[in-house]
């Protein structure tokens, strides 16, 4: 992996400054049955193409942001605060 | 013909123009406790060359003597040892005044190799792949004949108490256009692009001499790219830099290289490559043989016939191999080439310049993902498709005139001496047809198999003859055959220029200086520095038990979550409560993940409605920081999170006699009722603004002190002098780690590992089970439901052997479970410890056997804390 990622404050920066957090999932609302839980915890659709996937510039402005990514080509096509992602009212 | 000084026995020419050496600078070094005379502007093999030597290494695996044969720093002919440093190419490795050189891969000399004896009779018995076939029989034998490959297999030896060879550094780089490779279409396209306004770097192999001026163009030489790698970046080795260049252009200008022919004795010294011999007598003045015969495939090859008459060489023969393709021996005669067989017909000499052509440099190329194809009309593999970003020009772009002759590789016939594919690893032509009848016919295979192509070259002089060979073998063709995949590195590099310098940060905390002037051993916690004792750690614990102890928790993470939705964020991220927490409480906490797995527990105290004050464990800082702000993210609560671990220095300051300390510190109550246990206060100590925790970690009664760092050592002196009288004690890692498995409070990482949880661990306690939700909630849930599968529990040894930590505790011979933490207890008067094993053994009383230097021994499980159990003494 030496791929560039456009962080949204700092710009176009070296992936080591990075750590991802994989693909983005969506935590189950309480009352969640066994199978959302199991598959919240331990199923990832793992594709082959664009997929949405959280990122922390560890090494930078120390922000979390989420990055549209192929994961073939390691292209990031998108980048965007998680401003409304699941937010708790 | 030059007696001058360097100039060696009748090697040297006179003085010729363009010459890279200045005779005016002579230099001297050891070869083999040998002195050899250089000048300015050597390398190592000109120099030896020079002072008459021929025999440059012995060979991989037959011990073969070889002899210079590109000059250029490529072949792994000229391999030698520098000092400390193996696997030198002296042939591009200037000289310098004293260095010591020795041959390596010798068993004795270079001349009488004793191990020369595998190429005599060891044909029959090494073969490829000998040693997954050979040495298994007698089984029971191989730990021996492992023993014997060890020794002789390899290149070069490590000296395992050398340092490092220098200073290596790392440097990241920005620029518009790369250009790699710095001949005639480099330069020019370098030039090109400085010429129309771009930022360009260009790097060069060679650049011995004078080096390279392009005017507006940076160029960084000697220095060999060593790959592509995604995002079009080029880690380049520049001798102790790394340079790691990014650009927005590559141009790939890394030309092509002159291929070997496969013929029997196409290895002995005096076979030289054109670009070797033409090397020799252009840049060094050196005269390569007496009597010479070239054979090549096109004017460019055999131009170095020229070279050679104007260097006084006699050329006896040229055979233009588009003309007419002889079939070719080489023989030789105590380990030198002797005469050359061209159909038949013997010719005496002392240097065949051979070559089969030229190949493209691609390599490069199709790491970056370039496709590479064969042109069977030119008989080489070209780029054809180029990735955005990356261009190629000239000879590695397939502009010649011609590639490499087809057929011209394959010329070998008559003579009884072998013909090696592969001068690196000494793969003979016979070795490889074996692999093919053996079944390994593609060429990946083979690969493996025989491992041609996986030495020091890289493939570069062995790649397309072995292709052409498997082609003729299979009767199929190059383009059927097709490449092996190209990786880095295109050239060799050392462990010392990808190491880098270490720069691993090293955190210290504000009172650092003053562990080390009190004598403290120091160790590592995670990227800090703490120390392990001052001493003597027993009696620090005994400090702490029956007086005062001070210690330097600075290193705890520390992080203030701010905001209206603090509360219910810290309650989503615990197993505790925190809404019911009051204003100046302190609550034990405990961070896992939704697989309720433990990563790291710390404090909780609330400072005021909406201010809350986190510890976390010293390694955990930036974890649990990234934790919460990944949280954060998602939910959008409205809270602020900052970390002040290094702006804030804390003090640990325990023991019966604290309460007489404290009010000559400080003008606060410290009675129990108005500062209780797990009570938070900020209040002035010595003067500066503190927050205190009280808290127990180490099981005395005792008070954390967090205030601004630059105050560190001004309160840490102050402490130990108000307490003298009361014989306070700095006590260290190895003190507070007894203590506080003393009172069984569990170090996370150290008593609980990725499958732990809070209610196995012990402490479901803390988990309130009525809470709407908290990370970790249903797997807890889940734990509960299947019941528990083990836990972690105390023990104390009958007897005084101390198991180590993951230590096995052992049932009907089975490991069933592991000690995580133990340590001898002058307080107990026991060997204490904890361990994880199985719920039905976690009872009270319960018996253990634990395995300690291979005997098992017997422990009692504990289930309350081996001092103070009831916490009378932490609560008083």
């Amino acid at each position: 992996m030496s791929f560039l990622i456009p962080c949204p404050h700092c710009g176009a920066r070296d992936v080591s400054e990075f750590v991802c957090q994989g693909e983005v999932t969506h935590r189950p609302v309480e009352p969640a049955s066994f199978r959302e839980v199991a598959e919240y915890l331990y199923f990832r659709r793992n594709v082959a193409g664009p997929q949405r996937e959280w990122w922390y510039h560890r090494r930078g402005c120390q922000i979390w942001f989420l990055a549209t990514r192929d994961t073939r080509t390691n292209v990031v096509t998108e980048v965007e605060m998680p401003l409304q992602f699941e937010k708790i009212p | 013909m030059s007696g001058a000084p360097g100039g060696g026995i009748a090697s040297r020419l006179l003085p010729r123009k363009g010459e890279k050496i200045d005779r005016t600078s002579p230099i001297s070094f050891l070869w083999s406790n040998k002195r050899i005379e250089a000048f300015r502007g050597d390398t190592i093999a000109s120099a030896l060359f020079a002072a008459g030597e021929r025999v440059f290494s012995r060979s991989f695996k037959y011990h073969r003597p070889r002899g210079l044969y590109c000059c250029s720093g490529h072949c792994p002919n000229c391999m030698v040892q520098v000092g400390r440093t193996p696997n030198v190419r002296s042939c591009v490795e200037p000289v310098r005044e004293g260095m010591v050189v020795k041959p390596q891969n010798v068993l004795g000399s270079l001349n009488r190799d004793l191990l020369e004896i595998t190429d005599k009779v060891g044909g029959p018995f090494t073969p490829v792949g000998f040693y997954y076939r050979t040495m298994i029989h007698p089984r029971r034998a191989w730990p021996l004949y492992e023993r014997v490959l060890r020794n002789v297999a390899g290149l070069g030896r490590i000296d395992k108490l050398a340092r490092r060879a220098g200073r290596f550094d790392m440097e990241h780089r920005h620029v518009e256009v790369l250009v790699v490779g710095g001949g005639r279409s480099g330069i020019a396209a370098a030039e090109d692009a400085a010429g129309s306004g771009r930022q360009v770097l260009l790097i060069d192999e060679l650049g011995v001499g004078d080096g390279l001026h392009i005017p507006g163009v940076e160029v960084i030489a000697p220095a060999r790219a060593i790959g592509i790698y995604e995002g079009k970046l080029v880690p380049v080795d520049a001798g102790n830099i790394l340079y790691r260049i990014r650009a927005e252009r590559i141009v790939v200008a890394t030309g092509a290289m002159e291929q070997p022919l496969l013929f029997p004795g196409n290895d002995l010294p005096g076979v030289m490559l054109p670009m070797g011999v033409r090397r020799l007598i252009n840049d060094w003045s050196l005269k390569p043989g007496d009597v010479a015969v070239v054979i090549g495939a096109g004017s460019e090859s055999l131009a170095v016939a020229d070279d050679l008459t104007g260097a006084g060489v006699r050329v006896a023969d040229v055979v233009d191999l588009r003309s007419r393709m002889p079939k070719l021996f080489a023989r030789g005669s105590k380990g030198r080439l002797v005469a050359v067989g061209i159909d038949g017909d013997e010719q005496e000499c002392d240097l065949l310049v051979a070559s089969g052509g030229r190949q493209p440099n691609y390599s490069l190329l199709a790491q970056a993902g370039a496709v590479i194809e064969y042109d069977p009309a030119r008989g080489i593999f070209v780029p054809t498709v180029l990735p955005d970003g990356i261009e190629a020009v000239g000879s590695v772009a397939g502009e010649m005139r011609r590639g490499a002759v087809p057929a011209a590789t394959l010329t070998g016939t008559g003579g009884a001496d072998k013909s090696f594919v592969c001068i690196c690893e000494d793969v003979t032509e016979k070795d490889m047809k074996r692999a093919i009848a053996e079944g390994f016919e593609g060429i990946e295979l083979a690969k493996r198999y025989t491992t041609v192509t996986m030495g020091p070259c890289q493939g570069k002089f062995c790649h397309l003859p072995c292709i052409r060979m498997y082609a003729k073998q299979t009767t199929t063709d190059e383009a059927t055959i097709g490449t092996t995949t190209a990786r880095p590195p295109w050239s060799p590099v050392s462990l010392g220029v990808l190491a880098g310098r270490g720069i691993e940060p090293t955190e210290k905390t504000a009172i650092h200086h003053r562990h080390l002037a009190m004598g403290a051993t120091m160790m590592w916690a995670g990227s800090w520095l703490r120390p392990h004792s001052y001493g003597d750690a027993e009696a620090e614990v005994k400090a702490v038990h029956n007086a005062l102890g001070l210690i330097d928790v600075s290193t705890l993470g520390k992080l203030l979550v701010i905001g209206p939705d603090a509360a219910v964020f810290l309650e989503r991220m615990y197993p505790n409560k925190f809404a019911d927490l009051k204003t100046g409480r302190i609550r034990y906490g405990v961070l896992a993940t939704d697989g309720a797995r433990i990563f790291d527990d710390g404090t909780i105290g609330r400072l005021s409605e909406n201010v809350f004050y986190v510890t976390t464990t010293s390694t955990g800082a930036e974890t649990v920081l990234e934790w919460f702000e990944w949280w954060n993210a998602i939910w959008q609560l409205d809270i602020e999170i900052f970390n002040v671990t290094g702006a804030l220095a804390a003090l640990n300051v325990a023991g019966p006699r604290v309460r007489e300390l404290m009010p000559r510190l400080a003008d606060l109550d410290v009675s129990n009722e108005s500062f209780k246990y797990l009570d938070l206060k900020q209040a002035q100590v010595a003067g500066v603004m503190c927050i205190l925790l009280r808290i127990g970690f180490v099981g005395e009664l005792g008070y954390e002190i967090h205030f601004p760092s630059p105050f560190g050592e001004y309160m840490w002196d102050k402490i130990l002098e108000v307490g003298a009288d009361l014989g306070i004690r700095p006590f260290g890692v190895e003190a507070q780690r007894v203590l506080r498995l003393e009172k069984m409070h569990i170090l996370a990482g150290q008593d609980t590992d990725s499958e732990s949880n809070v209610v196995e661990a012990g402490m479901p306690w803390i988990v309130k089970w009525d809470k709407d939700d908290f990370v970790g909630k249903w797997s807890l849930e889940e734990v509960q439901r299947r019941g528990l599968k083990a836990k972690l529990v105390g023990f104390q040894m009958a007897e005084h052997s101390i198991p180590p930590e993951g230590g096995q505790i052992v049932l009907d011979g089975n490991p069933i479970g592991r000690v995580t933490s133990c340590r001898w207890s002058e307080e107990v008067d026991k060997v204490i410890g904890m361990a994880w094993v199985p719920t039905a053994l976690a009872e009270e009383g319960a018996a253990l056997s634990i395995k300690v230097n291979g005997s098992l021994e017997v422990a009692t499980v504990t289930l309350k804390p081996f001092f103070d159990a009831d916490g009378r003494r932490l609560r008083s």
